[in-house]
């Protein structure tokens, strides 16, 4: 297997939350490297849970999970953390920043968590000059915007940062859980074309969950969370 | 880089909740004030307390408590139930193994100060602190019967200066009737401040004493008194009857024991002679249970204090959920979670504790003043030292290890949470 060519290669997982029936029961999912997919699926189906074991913060109990060339049953917790915090770039639905930094601050978060991440630039300076860069890009190009509190951002604005944020150190994979969700549908289109243009321009893998399947159309392949997954009367939460 | 990114993190989110951040500070600061006020107190107190006098081996008097004699001669507090006669003062004073012996005798007052009659031996060895000896500020030490030399606060406090005339009084009452204002006193010195009793005393000579009661042997004003000039008065033999107190100094300090014992065993006239320093530790014991409570007292405001730390920081986890989702979604892990709160609380402690020891030394620089104008005493030895770091130190500590509650309750949420928290 080749691991630069799979970003996630899922096999014979199986997911339940404590105390409750089996929510996840995947026999196989994968996405490639640089693609950009859009699962789909209704609210509380388990595409949330799915994320957090992809991103390493929930233990499956049963199968393989291999994520940007590690395979996570091999890894401790700590390592998992490390793993997500040098390749992975996260966007929740909202409510994304940390309301005690500024926007900059929110921006190099993940640097602070990942040398690899910061190690990319060779100086502070560049650092910074990239999370201008990126911001710059997503449209917040207001000048002082930089050292804002961020509970004075828009809820679109704040969508807009947590994706800067996420992408900031090139991670190879982003993913972006119902991102749009809060959004008007303007804005909603203008932020999956900003998101997949990042994502392209770095070469990043873009995994996009939603319910909204007027968004499907934007993205390379589109996945429905019921078709890969064999539990059908779910039990856990979104 | 990791540990000072979460402790920059944890600054950040105290800032971010000034205001509650700020009424917990302030509590623990207000706690650490209590305990470092008493405890400065207490130290100040013991310091000038056993600083008021030195260099006297023995004080004699007549039979009485140890600590009534001391309470009596050095800080003339309450009367004595008898004084001691001239002529075993003379006794005393002639002891081959005695040095020095000066004979006090208390009981008149003046506007609320108290009146100590001696004689020159007693400004030529009183000392107190580090053997220091008083030292006039102005004028000389009195010659003439009707001269008094006055201590610091005396001056300060009734704005008497070098020739003021003073009127005493029999008696403590300083409101009383029985003025002795036939014969009036004129001040030719002024004492440098001891922070001592002294600095709150009246002192004339043994001569000065009973001329100032020639008339008034009966306890009151004879009518005759009047009659009495003071011409007259100088050409009496005024050597006093009886002495309150002996001060002693001896030629040999080793045999202080062997003196000690010599007097107290005598038969004729008993007397009292104690040791200052070590009636001075036996006070103390007794004012100790006291101040032990008061420890005791301010520790448990200190555990108030940091009680408050502990709820702010609870109180807040509900609300930090989602924070704590979205650092663990740039890659924080549980152990960072614990350690961010963890230095929360140790932040609040540590700057609680340094905004305290703040307050105890702008208290102090308050206070002393009134302290010096009421008691003519200063806490002394207060500026910021070991103490002082040993407290911040320790109420830090104190605020890391109580944060481990707290902190552990969010990492177990932030675990049971993933990502996907459920608002």
């Amino acid at each position: 297997m080749n691991s630069t060519a799979i970003t996630i290669e899922i096999s014979d997982l199986e997911y339940a939350w404590p105390n409750q029936g089996p929510l996840l029961q995947l026999k196989s999912f994968t996405v490639a490297a640089g693609e950009s997919l859009c699962l789909l699926g209704p609210s509380g189906t388990g595409k949330s849970t799915l994320l957090s074991l992809i991103a390493g913060v929930l233990e499956p109990q049963k199968g393989r999970l291999q994520v940007c060339g590690s395979a996570l049953e091999a890894l401790s917790s700590h390592q998992r953390d490390q793993l997500r915090a040098d390749h992975i770039g996260i966007i929740f639905q909202m409510f994304n920043l940390v309301p005690y930094l500024s926007v900059l601050q929110n921006v190099l978060l993940p640097c602070r968590f990942s040398p690899r991440r910061r190690n990319r630039f060779e100086r502070p300076e560049s650092m910074v000059e990239d999370a201008k860069r990126l911001l710059c890009q997503l449209g917040l190009d207001a000048p002082d915007l930089l050292s804002r509190p961020v509970r004075d951002l828009s809820v679109g604005q704040q969508q807009r940062v947590a994706a800067a944020r996420a992408m900031i150190g090139a991670p190879e994979l982003i993913i972006a859980d119902e991102p749009t969700s809060a959004l008007d549908r303007d804005n909603r289109n203008r932020f999956v074309r900003l998101l997949q243009d990042e994502a392209k321009a770095s070469g990043a893998t873009l995994l996009f969950v939603t319910h909204d399947q007027g968004l499907a159309s934007q993205f390379d392949r589109t996945v429905t969370l019921d078709d890969i997954n064999h539990i059908t009367t779910p039990t856990g939460t979104a | 880089m990791m540990e000072t990114s979460i402790l920059s993190l944890a600054a950040a989110s105290l800032r971010n909740r000034l205001g509650s951040a700020t009424l917990t500070i302030l509590a623990v600061a207000l706690s650490v004030t209590l305990f470092l006020g008493v405890e400065k107190s207490r130290t100040a107190m013991r310091t000038s307390f056993d600083n008021t006098i030195s260099g006297t081996e023995l004080i004699v008097g007549a039979p009485t408590g140890a600590t009534n004699l001391l309470l009596h001669a050095v800080f003339h507090i309450g009367t004595p139930q008898a004084e001691l006669s001239w002529s075993r003062y003379q006794e005393i004073a002639a002891r081959p193994d005695i040095a020095w012996a000066a004979p006090v005798i208390l009981g008149d007052s003046h506007r609320g100060f108290d009146v100590l009659a001696t004689n020159q031996t007693y400004f030529d060895h009183y000392k107190f602190g580090r053997d220091r000896s008083l030292e006039l500020a102005s004028g000389e030490i009195m010659t003439d019967i009707f001269d008094a030399v006055v201590g610091a606060s005396v001056a300060a406090e009734l704005g008497y200066d070098i020739g003021t005339p003073l009127i005493l009084s029999h008696g403590i009452e300083s409101t009383g009737h029985a003025h002795h204002d036939d014969r009036p006193f004129r001040i030719v010195g002024i004492l440098k401040p001891t922070g001592t009793p002294v600095d709150r005393t009246v002192h004339i000579g043994l001569e000065g004493l009973t001329a100032m009661h020639v008339g008034w042997e009966t306890g009151s004003r004879h009518h005759l008194a009047d009659s009495i000039t003071t011409e007259m008065i100088r050409s009496f033999d005024l050597t006093p009857d009886s002495v309150s107190a002996v001060f002693i100094g001896l030629k040999d300090k080793t045999t202080i024991l062997q003196t000690r014992r010599a007097l107290n065993s005598q038969r004729e006239e008993p007397v009292t002679a104690i040791i200052p320093g070590q009636t001075l530790t036996q006070l103390w014991r007794l004012v100790g249970t006291f101040e032990r409570l008061l420890i005791g007292v301010s520790i448990f405001v200190i555990a108030v204090g940091m009680t408050s730390i502990l709820t702010s920081m609870l109180s807040s986890l509900n609300e930090r959920r989602r924070e704590m989702s979205v650092l663990r979604a740039v890659g924080a892990g549980p152990r960072h979670i614990l350690m961010l709160l963890v230095s929360e609380c140790g932040l609040l402690g540590l700057i609680g504790a340094s905004a305290g020891v703040c307050f105890t030394q702008i208290l102090i620089l308050v206070i002393n003043p009134v302290l010096v104008s009421t008691v003519g005493m200063e806490l002394a030895g207060t500026a910021p030292g070991l103490t002082d770091f040993l407290t911040v130190v320790s109420v830090s500590v104190l605020a890391l290890i109580i944060g481990f509650w707290p902190a552990w309750t969010a990492t177990r949420n932030s675990i049971g949470d993933g990502l996907a928290i459920k608002l």
